[in-house]
C-alpha cells in the first residue's frame, strides 16, 4: 500500500483524460490513472470521424453543426453547451492537425471531410461533408496523437492501475483508492481535484460496439458517493454492427455512400427518412432496422438483420476510405465487402447519459447545477448535455477533445487557488471490505453467469424499444441479479493480475447502471431519441422536456428532473 | 464444436516455472480465439489472467503466441486453426502471470525514439498543407497499434534484448517520412546506433506477425537508407 499526493488526479487515459493531462499539466503536479495502457483506450476504435465545421468542400457554418446537434438530440440538448461545442469544434481540429494528427488530405492539401448522419447544410436541406476523418482511424489517429504529446510533455502514467472508489471530504472531492493490477495492492491518491474520463457502458448490453472494460467505472463510483447520473436512459444504438458480434462498421460507409437493404433488396431508409435517407440519425436508423427485421423483412434463415451493401461503390473507394472495416469483414465474416453486401444488426454503442457537468466539466450535483468542489468529468462518462436524446455522428470525438481540453484547463485553474481538504479516516476501508467480500466469499455464484444474464436482459428489455411491462420485470430481474452477487465466489484468490477480481467490480459497476438506466426510461413516459417508448409513442414536450437526474438512496433509484437550456432552437417536430 | 486448447500457464505466487493445462470448451467454428479464452476464464478457470480489451483488433491488448504464431486472440477464428490451439505469452518479455508480459521496456524503447511531431516554427491559423501524396508517404506505419507482435517475434530481439526493435522502428518511420516533422535529424541519430535500426537481420518475421498488416521490414528498410543518405 502506497499513498500518493497530486494536485490533480485524471482517471481514464482516452481522448478526454489525455486532453485534459495536456491542459492540466501545465498548471499543477497531475497524474493519469487508468485501468488499461493508454493506447489501449476505447477512442482508439473510433472510425469515421470528428465534426467540425471547417468549410473546406462546401460552405459550412458551426451554427448549422449546433442545429444538427440540438435536432439530432430531439431537443434535449443544453443548447449553450452545444454551442461552446461546435464553436469550439473548429479550433480544436486545426490543434489536433498541429499535434501531429495524420488526417486524410483534399487534393489541395487540406483536411478531408465527408458526410455523416444528421449533419446537414443549412438547418436541414441535405448532407454537408463536416466530418473530418483519417481513413476509417479516425480515433485511433487521435488517441496516437495525444498520447504522443502526453510523452512530448511528460504527463506523469499510473498505467493498470484500476480506481475503485472516490474519496469525499467536507462535500470536495479529494481523491480515489486504485488497485494496482500487476500487485493487486490497493493505493491511496490524494488530490486537490480528480477528473474521471472512463467511458462508457456498453457492457450492460450483450451485442455491442463497446470494448470489454467498457464497464462504466467512473459513472458507478461517482454515483454511489451521491453524485446523480444524467438521462442514463437514453443509450444509443448504432445501426451498423456485425450481425451477432456487434462489432462497429463506421456510418462512413454509408458516408462514402453505402445502402441500407431489407430481404426484398428494397433501400428502405427511403420510406423512414426521404431527405438523409441512409445518412439519417443513428437512433432513426436503428429503430427502421428493427421494425423492418419485426414486420419480417429480415435476412438469413431467422430473419435477424439486414445488408449494408457498398458493392455499388468503387472497391478503390473501399480500400482507400474504409480499409479497416473491410479488414473486419474480411477477417470475422469471410466477405469481400466490394463484391458483397455486409449483415449487421444495431449494437450498443454510446452512452448519452453520464455524470452531469457544465461546460467547464465541472460536474453538478442538483437541479440548479451547483458544482461540486474538485470534481470533474468529460467525454463518454459525463453528460454535458451535447448529445441530449441521440449523439450524432462524430460527436463522440468532438465531445471527448472540446470538453476534454475545457476540462483538464478548469482543472488546472482550481489546483493552483485551492488547499487540499483533510482526507477522510481510513480511506480505504470501504474498499478493501469490498474486496474481502469478494475475494473470501463462500457462495456459488459466478461473476460470467451474473453479466450473461444482465446483458441479455437488458438487450431484450431496455434497448431499441421499451414498454412498460418488459421495464418493470428488468428491475424486477435487476435486484435478482443484485442479491446472486452478494452470493459471488471467486476461483482466483491471488493477487497478482487478478483480473477476475477485476471483472467483478466491473459487474458490480453495470449491475448499479443497468438499474438506473432502466428506472429512468420506466418513469420517461414518452419517446425521445434512443429513448422509444412503445406505450407512449410521441415525443411528449409539455411533461418530459427535461433532464433525469438519478440518485442513489440505498438500493434504489430516486428520479428528480432539471431543465434544458434552449437558447437559439425551440423544439420542434423532428423530421429528415 | 468442441475446441481444445493448450494453455501455458504461470504463478509467480505459487510456481517457480510455467506449466501446461489442457482445456476443452463448446464454441462456435466462426469465434475468435479470445472467445475460447474468455469461456475458459468464466466457466472453467478463473484464475486464468490476460490482458484483452476492444476485442477487434484494434486497441492492441491481447497479442500471444497461438500455435506457436505471434497473433492478436480477438483476431484468428478458432475454425481456422488446428487443434489443439496452444496458447503462450509473447516471447523475449518476461512474463508475470499466464499470459501477461511485461511491457515497461517496450513502452521505454517506444519513447526512446521521440514519438511525437517535432515542431520548430509556428503553428498556422489553420490546419498545416500536406499533400495527399506526402500524406500517404507515411501511411503504412500510422496503424501500429503497439501489441509487439512484432518486436516479440524477432530473433535479433530475442538473442539482443538491448534492440529497440521492429515497434518502436515503425513509430519512428511514422514521424520521419511526415513531412510535417521537424525533428528527423536527431530520431535518425537515435536509430543509427548499436541497438538501433542496424541490428535488423531482415528476417521479416516481424511483417508475418503484425496484426495490421504493416510492411514492418520494408519501413525498416527506408529507415536504414535514410540514415545512409543522411536524409530522408
Amino acid at each position: 500500500m502506497a499513498s500518493y499526493q497530486f494536485d490533480g488526479i485524471i482517471v481514464g487515459a482516452g481522448g478526454a483524460g489525455l486532453m485534459a493531462a495536456l491542459q492540466a499539466s501545465k498548471s499543477g503536479k497531475i497524474a493519469v490513472l487508468s485501468k488499461l495502457y493508454p493506447t489501449r483506450s476505447h477512442t482508439g476504435t473510433a472510425q469515421g470521424g470528428i465534426g467540425a465545421a471547417l468549410g473546406n468542400l462546401e460552405e459550412d457554418h458551426w451554427e448549422w453543426h449546433m442545429f444538427d446537434t440540438v435536432k439530432g438530440g430531439d431537443y434535449l440538448v443544453d443548447q449553450d453547451a452545444a454551442e461552446v461545442m461546435c464553436r469550439e469544434a473548429v479550433d480544436t481540429v486545426y490543434e489536433l492537425e498541429h499535434m501531429g494528427l495524420p488526417f486524410s488530405r483534399n487534393p489541395n492539401g487540406t483536411i478531408a471531410q465527408r458526410p455523416f448522419g444528421g449533419h446537414t447544410r443549412e438547418y436541414g436541406k441535405g448532407p454537408v461533408r463536416r466530418a473530418c476523418y483519417a481513413a476509417d482511424r479516425t480515433g485511433h489517429m487521435i488517441l496516437q496523437t495525444v498520447y504522443q504529446q502526453c510523452i512530448k510533455q511528460g504527463v506523469t502514467f499510473f498505467d493498470e492501475y484500476h480506481v475503485v472508489d472516490l474519496l469525499v471530504s467536507n462535500g470536495a472531492a479529494c481523491g480515489v483508492v486504485a488497485i494496482e493490477i500487476a500487485t493487486g495492492e490497493l493505493h491511496t491518491f490524494h488530490a486537490k481535484a480528480v477528473m474521471f474520463a472512463t467511458g462508457g457502458s456498453g457492457r450492460m448490453y450483450k451485442i455491442t460496439s463497446n470494448a470489454l472494460t467498457l464497464t462504466g467505472d467512473g459513472m458507478a463510483v461517482v454515483y454511489r458517493r451521491g453524485v446523480p447520473l444524467q438521462d442514463m436512459e437514453f443509450f444509443q444504438f448504432h445501426p451498423t454492427g456485425i450481425y451477432k458480434m456487434g462489432i462497429l462498421i463506421t456510418e462512413g460507409a454509408r458516408g462514402e455512400g453505402g445502402i441500407l437493404r431489407n430481404s426484398t433488396g428494397e433501400r428502405f431508409m427511403e420510406r423512414y427518412a426521404p431527405t438523409l435517407k441512409d445518412l439519417a440519425p443513428r437512433d432513426m436508423v436503428s429503430r427502421a432496422i428493427s421494425i423492418e427485421l419485426r414486420e419480417g423483412r429480415g435476412i438469413g434463415p431467422q430473419k435477424d438483420y439486414v445488408h449494408l451493401d457498398l458493392t455499388h461503390l468503387d472497391p478503390k473507394v473501399i480500400h482507400e476510405k474504409l480499409p479497416d472495416i473491410t479488414d473486419f469483414v474480411e477477417t470475422y465474416l469471410g466477405i469481400d465487402p466490394v463484391k458483397a453486401p455486409i449483415p449487421i444488426q444495431p449494437t450498443a454503442h454510446y452512452a448519452m447519459g453520464g455524470i452531469p457537468t457544465n461546460f467547464d466539466s465541472e460536474v453538478v450535483i442538483d437541479e440548479k447545477r451547483t458544482p461540486m468542489p474538485g470534481l470533474y468529468a468529460a467525454g463518454e462518462c459525463a453528460c454535458v448535455s451535447v448529445h441530449g436524446a441521440n449523439r450524432l455522428g462524430t460527436n463522440s470525438l468532438v465531445d471527448i477533445i472540446v470538453f476534454g481540453r475545457r476540462g483538464g484547463k478548469a482543472l488546472g485553474e482550481f489546483v493552483k487557488k485551492a488547499a487540499f481538504q483533510p482526507m477522510p479516516p481510513d480511506p480505504e476501508r470501504p474498499t478493501r471490505e469490498r474486496m474481502a467480500r469478494l475475494m473470501e466469499g463462500q457462495g456459488t455464484e459466478s461473476v460470467k453467469a451474473i453479466r450473461d444474464q444482465m446483458q441479455a436482459e437488458m438487450m431484450d428489455k431496455a434497448s431499441v424499444f421499451r414498454v412498460e411491462s418488459d421495464l418493470t420485470k428488468v428491475l424486477e430481474i435487476l435486484k435478482g441479479l443484485r442479491d446472486r452477487y452478494g452470493r459471488v465466489r471467486l476461483q482466483d484468490r491471488g493477487r497478482k493480475f487478478n483480473m477476475e477480481l477485476l471483472e467483478a467490480f466491473e459487474l458490480d459497476h453495470l449491475l448499479e447502471l443497468s438499474q438506473v438506466t432502466a428506472a429512468g426510461a420506466l418513469a420517461r413516459k414518452e419517446s425521445r431519441g434512443a429513448h422509444s417508448r412503445e406505450d407512449f409513442p410521441k415525443r411528449d414536450d409539455a411533461n418530459f422536456l427535461k433532464h433525469t437526474l438519478a440518485f442513489k438512496k440505498g438500493a434504489d433509484v430516486e428520479l428528480r428532473y432539471k431543465p434544458v437550456s434552449i437558447t437559439r432552437f425551440q423544439p420542434q417536430e423532428r423530421k429528415y | 464444436m468442441q475446441v481444445h486448447f493448450k494453455i501455458l500457464r504461470f504463478d509467480p505466487e505459487t510456481a517457480a516455472e510455467p506449466h501446461w493445462e489442457s482445456y476443452e470448451v463448446e464454441m462456435e467454428p466462426t469465434d475468435r480465439v479470445l472467445d475460447g479464452l474468455e469461456a475458459i476464464k468464466g466457466l472453467r478457470d478463473g484464475t486464468l489472467s490476460l490482458r484483452r480489451s476492444c476485442a477487434h483488433g484494434i486497441c492492441g491488448s491481447d497479442a500471444m503466441l497461438i500455435n506457436g504464431q505471434n497473433r492478436l486472440a480477438c483476431k484468428v477464428l478458432v475454425k481456422n486453426v488446428k487443434q489443439p490451439i496452444t496458447i503462450e505469452p509473447m516471447r523475449g518479455f518476461k512474463v508475470l502471470k499466464d499470459l501477461v508480459v511485461d511491457m515497461s521496456g517496450f513502452f521505454a524503447k517506444y519513447r526512446s525514439i521521440m514519438p511525437y511531431l517535432v515542431e520548430n516554427s509556428e503553428r498556422p491559423d489553420k490546419e498545416r498543407l500536406q499533400s495527399p501524396h506526402d500524406r500517404e508517404r507515411f501511411d503504412d506505419t500510422t496503424k501500429c497499434i503497439l501489441c509487439g507482435a512484432c518486436t516479440t517475434s524477432c530473433p535479433s530481439f530475442w538473442s539482443n534484448p538491448d534492440y529497440v526493435g521492429p515497434a518502436a522502428i515503425v513509430q519512428a518511420h511514422r514521424f520521419i517520412f511526415d513531412s510535417r516533422d521537424q525533428g528527423k535529424e536527431e530520431r535518425l541519430k537515435v536509430l543509427n546506433t548499436q541497438d538501433g535500426v542496424w541490428r535488423c537481420r531482415t528476417i521479416f518475421n516481424c511483417v508475418e506477425a503484425c496484426p495490421r498488416g504493416i510492411n514492418v521490414t520494408r519501413a525498416i528498410g527506408e529507415v536504414k537508407k535514410a540514415i545512409a543518405r543522411g536524409k530522408t
